[in-house]
């Protein structure tokens, strides 16, 4: 076969097939439908193979991207899961919710002549594939006696458990909720990542050996110091992530009717109160929304609240569409839902109806003046532009602050914004606790918050004497003797993963 | 997945099987204080040692259910216990009050939550308790009492059938005032004339804690703020997930803006803005009656 070159692959990009904005806004299924397998194997083939690939070192957790892609190729799938699932233990999810314009596929050669290798769809269909097959990349673990606590069962405290558990250690993930998940659960809605997905990836992990024990609210109900102290465990993971919404100090913000995007999507996602009342949880939710951000937590609040019968949504930013720190496709989507969007307005004051309830929103129009820290230009008010919008619900989106419990629990170092202190290492001022995602750098990606988690592991392994080589071994006629390069295997501190691609 | 319930985990030293897990949280007890009031003493090992007054616990009975806080109402290290004392109101409380018996089980409940109490022998203190109030108010004047101070004990109800924990009071209270709406026991009046009673008595009272309705907290605070005499209250607004995360349980307290499930519960209540709390509480009246209906429907449907 000739040589991939720019020139003799595909030229287009595959298309995701999609519910239709006036078909989706109606439902919960998922807006993107995925893709077939003769659109994956199409799709694989615009992969260059690149021999230094640029795309694995802009991934978090590192996928050998080729390797997959070529396992697709190759028309070996259950072996493209092995591949994706040793530096991912989540693929279906990332696959979904991964910032890939910004990551593998940014930096993909063939976008610098076409459209880049569709890398998340393409993970996300072997993600689905492997949850609808119930392949599982289940190692050889040997068990190596010592036991790791994690707290949160997000996305960095599940990386964490998977590598800690594929180390041989006997894992428990603590978890405050009645589900385990974390923001993947009662942040992500249903039709962007569906419960499904996420109960599938989490019996992955249980099946790894990671036991998960929900319903445990650590720091009050014992602290870290007692779960190194008291409950035996040698090493601890906090990932506890960064929950606490911020409001913006303006007067209405105690009206009725007035919330979080948090609490919007917890009540929604977690406590289905869309079911209301054959689920007990009452949603709260109006006709008339104003929400204010344009992050993707933004975005899920709008597209939320489109499909739970609010007949106007309404988007406030203070900066432009162009500064939209939201993935690109989110926008869009929540374009064709409906949603109305206000660039470059900041609200002022949210207005009382008289009986302690919104009544609507003023703002006032913003203009981008020199850029600021963050190297995006600042707004600032226009005079005498102020304006008023009718809301009867208002929603923030405008980011989250450091959960306190940590901090009012235990003596960890903590940042002047109450964010867990680590060192390049994910270790924190406590000997033996480690700390990674939100948590550490204020709330972020799915996929950043994993890759924290695999820093973190690898540190652990480190701090409790665990070698390991990280290499994949799946040659049946390997010396299967205790030996390798002169290392006896079974000495305490080596761990060898043995992966059985396509195992049960 | 399954969810699968651990019985161990939360014993303490027993650590998890194998899984996915929730830990079973079996009723061991239950006594109705009259037809809207109702105890449930709840086995939960590790919370009972961990436990301080002034916590709460949030509860969920069934896979479809809500999450809702209720302040812990007393505490057992030894036995292993967390007692709760819930009123039936809405829908979830009279649900539980038909299905909560002794032998079943909760589908959770976490905590401790809450910063606990700030106890310490401060001399004399006025512990308040109204109607759903006075079980919470409880585990603080044992810890008064344990710490040395002078503890007065106020507690009302409504009429002499109604009252509870009178003889739990006596225990741990160095003087006791009932008060009733209608003079069937101790004095006819309101909790704040019981207050007033005390400090006439003890011009030196340090420090007031009242807990029950907010109406009822706004009052004392009220009766405490021209003596200048420190009242600290413990607010219970409307949450889902007692740990930082919603939001939905702000409260302002002088001006700023506090989340009542980690900040708090306890606040000082001088500073407390109780209107806007009290307007907050209503949000979702709608939705409760429309919830208590339905209940009582289906509960007719049932007969």
């Amino acid at each position: 076969m000739a040589k991939k070159t720019i020139r003799n692959i595909p030229q287009d990009r595959t298309a995701m097939p999609v519910q239709s904005p006036q078909e989706r806004v109606k439902n919960f299924s998922e807006v993107a439908i995925g893709y077939r397998k003769e659109d994956a194997i199409v799709e694989a083939e615009r992969c260059l193979m690149c021999p230094s690939p640029a795309c694995v070192s802009a991934c978090p957790v590192h996928i050998n991207i080729p390797g997959f892609i070529q396992k697709i190729v190759d028309k070996d799938y259950s072996g493209a899961y092995g591949v994706l699932s040793d530096a991912n233990p989540l693929a279906a999810i990332c696959g979904r919710v991964c910032p890939q314009e910004d990551q593998c596929e940014g930096v993909c050669p063939v976008g610098t002549r076409l459209e880049p290798v569709a890398i998340g769809r393409l993970e996300r269909w072997v993600g689905d594939l492997a949850i609808q097959e119930g392949w599982s990349n289940r190692p050889y673990i040997q068990s190596k006696g010592y036991k790791v606590g994690i707290i949160g069962s997000g996305p960095a405290g599940i990386a964490c458990a998977a590598d800690m558990a594929k180390a041989g250690c006997d894992v428990t993930i603590f978890e405050a909720f009645h589900k385990p998940g974390g923001v993947l659960r009662y942040g992500i809605p249903e039709f962007r990542l569906p419960d499904t997905v996420i109960a599938a990836e989490i019996d992955k992990l249980v099946q790894l050996g990671v036991k998960i024990e929900c319903n445990t609210l650590v720091g009050r109900l014992f602290t870290i110091k007692q779960m190194i102290e008291e409950l035996g465990f040698d090493t601890v993971f906090v990932g506890t992530g960064a929950g606490t919404p911020k409001f913006m100090s303006i007067p209405g913000e105690y009206l009725n009717g007035v919330l979080s995007a948090n609490e919007l999507l917890t009540r929604c996602n977690l406590m289905q109160a869309g079911d209301f009342p054959n689920h007990d949880t009452p949603l709260g939710l109006g006709k008339r929304v104003a929400i204010i951000g344009s992050g993707n937590t933004a975005m899920d609040a709008m597209r939320v609240s489109l499909r739970m019968g609010a007949e106007k949504v309404l988007c406030i930013y203070r900066r432009s569409h162009e500064e939209c720190p939201a993935r690109a496709e989110e926008v869009e989507h929540a374009e064709e839902e409906g949603v109305e969007f206000h660039w470059l307005s900041n609200p002022l004051e949210i207005l009382n109806d008289g009986n302690g309830n919104v009544a609507g929103i003023r703002c006032i129009k913003m203009e981008l003046g020199e850029p600021d820290d963050s190297g995006r230009r600042r707004p600032l008010p226009v005079p005498d532009s102020e304006f008023e919008l009718v809301a009867d619900t208002v929603i923030y989106a405008i980011g989250t602050s450091a959960n306190p419990i940590i901090g009012q629990t235990s003596n960890i170092k903590l940042n002047k914004w109450g964010f867990i202190e680590t060192d390049e290492r994910m270790a924190t001022s406590m000997a033996g606790v480690y700390a990674g995602g939100d948590i550490v750098t204020g709330g972020a990606t799915v996929i950043l918050a994993m890759g924290a988690g695999r820093q973190a592991a690898a540190s652990m392994k480190a701090y409790l004497g665990i070698r390991d080589t990280d290499v994949v071994y799946n040659n049946e006629r390997a010396d299967t003797e205790n030996k390798l390069f002169g290392i006896v295997r079974d000495e305490r501190n080596f761990s060898r993963i043995r992966t059985l691609q396509g195992a049960v | 997945m399954s969810l699968r319930k651990n019985p161990q985990f939360h014993a303490l030293g027993a650590s998890a099987s194998d899984g996915y897990e929730a830990s079973a949280i079996t009723i061991t007890r239950r006594e109705d204080f009259s037809d809207v009031t109702y105890l449930l003493e709840v086995h939960h090992p590790m919370m009972a040692k961990a436990a301080r007054p002034g916590q709460f616990v949030i509860v969920m009975s069934h896979e479809n259910g809500e999450r809702i806080p209720l302040t812990i109402a007393d505490f057992d290290a030894e036995k292993g216990t967390i007692t709760l004392v819930i009123q039936a109101i809405g829908k979830t409380t009279k649900e539980m009050q038909r299905d909560c018996q002794v032998g079943t089980e909760l589908l959770s409940m976490t905590g401790p939550m809450g910063e606990p109490s700030h106890i310490a022998n401060v001399g004399k203190v006025v512990c308040v308790g109204g109607g759903l109030g006075v079980a919470p108010v409880f585990p603080q004047a044992r810890a008064y009492k344990q710490a040395g101070a002078y503890v007065i004990g106020v507690v009302g109800f409504r009429n002499k059938d109604l009252v509870f924990w009178d003889d739990k009071f006596n225990q741990y209270c160095d003087e006791l005032i009932i008060c009733s709406d209608d003079g069937s026991v101790g004095i006819q009046g309101r909790v704040t004339d019981g207050i007033l009673l005390a400090i006439e008595k003890h011009p030196d009272i340090q420090e007031v804690l009242a807990i029950g309705p907010p109406i009822m907290m706004k009052a004392c605070a009220e009766t405490t703020r021209p003596y200048g005499i420190k009242t600290t209250v413990s607010l219970n607004p409307v949450m889902v997930d007692g740990t930082g995360m919603c939001g939905g349980c702000r409260v302002k307290v002088g001006e700023q803006m506090k989340f009542a499930c980690v900040d708090g519960p306890e606040f000082d209540g001088h500073q407390v803005d109780f209107p806007d709390l009290m307007n907050r509480l209503g949000r979702f009246s709608k939705e409760e009656k429309q919830a208590v209906e339905k209940w009582t429907d289906s509960c007719k449907a049932r007969l």
